[in-house]
């Protein structure tokens, strides 16, 4: 007797996500599926779904899924795909759409650390008006123990070493730039009435 | 030739070699760089994924002080460039948006000079004529092949810089120099960027690939425009006994090389992957 191959079921149509996502993020619908996006993308190997498949399941409201793939966290925004789409579709914007998306639902990040890291950036941003790598990475480290993570630590850490040898990386600066118009920036962007 | 400097947070750190080594090379062709007073970061790599407003405002604060320099922007840094040409064409193309922005920075925004990259303006203000005749010590037998990776070229809408997927300004420039510039397959393929921090092992596997690439064709060594493609393509080579390391040169290294700056062997302490032995093998130093 010929076994049928386990189906998994569709569920959860959401069609308010889909419809928000698609008025975000120009072309989306004109997508038929030629996965150039995927063919092209250098870290499609490690994603969960391809990007075309992302695609397809953003138009098919398959919210839950879509926003806790690891495809959007793992996107380089390298923006091979968008560039070589023949519908001039704009994935990368979509992938930050998704993301985006993700953290306000708060969906539990897939892939370790990259949310937390993208927040620690803009944070820096906010307080500093400009990125100072030393700072970045110890207030990275600060959130997340990720160089204190047993495989990591010897490599990274020892990079780390050397390029504060090299005059590459530096203590952690207090300096801020502009720090008022940064603020009201931020503020504008953040709490705008 | 005036421009309006925008080095970008990398230049301060990661990439300091390649700040101080493009103002060099300025200062040879006649470029006067002047820095932009109290500039602040573009929001880069991830701006745009935490809140895409904020990923248009950050570097409309640096255009609109350009503005008040009455100067167009040129930036050594592929990301920051491609910020703020994002600025410019989101901006252009709503005029709503436009006075959103004007609001959060406020300050008024004049987009009628589009901003650069430093490759750019070596190519389209200066030409490749005028940098032939700056040429005091050609880069004979240098065999290099050139690495744009992604956001020189991409989006091409919003770049507008060359070919996007064949692109050669770079190669043109390093003929100028004299070096021998090896076609390859590998010039715009992504390098994994900002996934060093989060992912390095992704990012291994990606620089394994283009370095790799690059030995095959038989470079000696590979230029970039980039702080951090350079920085991943430096210090993330197979660690394997077969592999031969190769170096990493930024195309301004090699451009002050080639006007005679006395300073080329200073940057290259900072590099990871030797390259003084080739440049002295060849008698360039």
């Amino acid at each position: 007797m010929s076994q049928r191959p386990a189906r998994e079921k569709i569920r959860l149509l959401d069609h308010e996500f889909s419809r928000r996502i698609r008025a975000e993020v120009r072309n989306l619908d004109r997508c038929y599926q030629c996965s150039m996006c995927s063919d092209g993308c250098p870290v499609a190997y490690a994603m969960d779904y391809y990007p075309n498949q992302i695609i397809h399941m953003v138009r098919l409201g398959l919210k839950e899924k879509v926003l806790q793939s690891t495809a959007i966290w793992l996107c380089a925004s390298c923006e091979t795909c968008a560039t070589r789409c023949p519908n001039e579709i704009e994935i990368v914007r979509l992938m930050d759409v998704l993301r985006r998306e993700s953290l306000e639902e708060g969906f539990k990040n897939p892939v370790g650390n990259i949310a937390k890291f993208h927040r620690v950036f803009v944070e820096q941003i906010r307080k500093r008006g400009r990125i100072d790598e030393g700072s970045l990475l110890l207030s990275y480290e600060l959130k997340t123990g990720d160089f204190l993570s047993f495989k990591k630590i010897r490599e990274e850490a020892n990079l780390a070493l050397q390029m504060f040898r090299k005059g590459k990386l530096k203590l952690p600066s207090r300096k801020k730039y502009a720090p008022e118009a940064v603020s009201g920036i931020f503020r504008k962007v953040f709490f705008r009435v | 030739m005036r421009f309006a400097y925008y080095p970008g947070c990398t230049a301060t750190s990661t990439s300091i070699e390649y700040d101080e080594s493009v103002r060099e090379t300025a200062k040879y062709l006649g470029i006067e760089l002047e820095e932009i007073p109290e500039w602040t970061c573009c929001g880069a790599s991830s701006g745009h994924v935490i809140n895409q407003e904020l990923a248009l405002a950050l570097p409309s604060r640096n255009l609109a002080l350009a503005n008040r320099m009455s100067l167009g922007i040129a930036a050594p840094c592929p990301a920051c460039s491609l910020r703020l040409k994002t600025a410019e064409y989101e901006l252009k193309r709503d005029p709503g948006l436009k006075t959103r922005i004007e609001e959060d920075i406020g300050m008024n925004l004049e987009l009628s000079q589009k901003s650069k990259h430093i490759l750019e303006v070596l190519y389209q203000d200066v030409g490749i004529d005028a940098i032939k005749q700056k040429v005091q010590k050609a880069l004979e037998g240098l065999r290099v092949v050139t690495y744009y990776g992604c956001y020189l070229v991409r989006p091409p809408e919003i770049t507008g810089f060359d070919d996007p997927e064949n692109p050669t300004i770079m190669d043109k420039i390093m003929e100028a120099l004299d070096a021998e510039v090896i076609d390859w397959s590998y010039k715009v393929d992504c390098c994994g960027g900002g996934l060093s921090i989060v992912a390095p092992e992704i990012v291994k596997k990606l620089v394994g690939r283009i370095v790799s690439a690059a030995s095959e064709v038989g470079a000696d060594a590979i230029v970039t425009a980039c702080g951090i493609c350079q920085a991943n393509l430096d210090m993330r080579q197979p660690k394997n006994s077969g592999f031969r390391l190769m170096p990493v040169f930024y195309f301004s290294e090699l451009s002050a090389l080639a006007f005679g700056s006395p300073n080329v062997g200073e940057w290259l302490a900072k590099h990871f992957v030797d390259a003084t032995g080739l440049l002295e093998r060849l008698k360039l130093l």
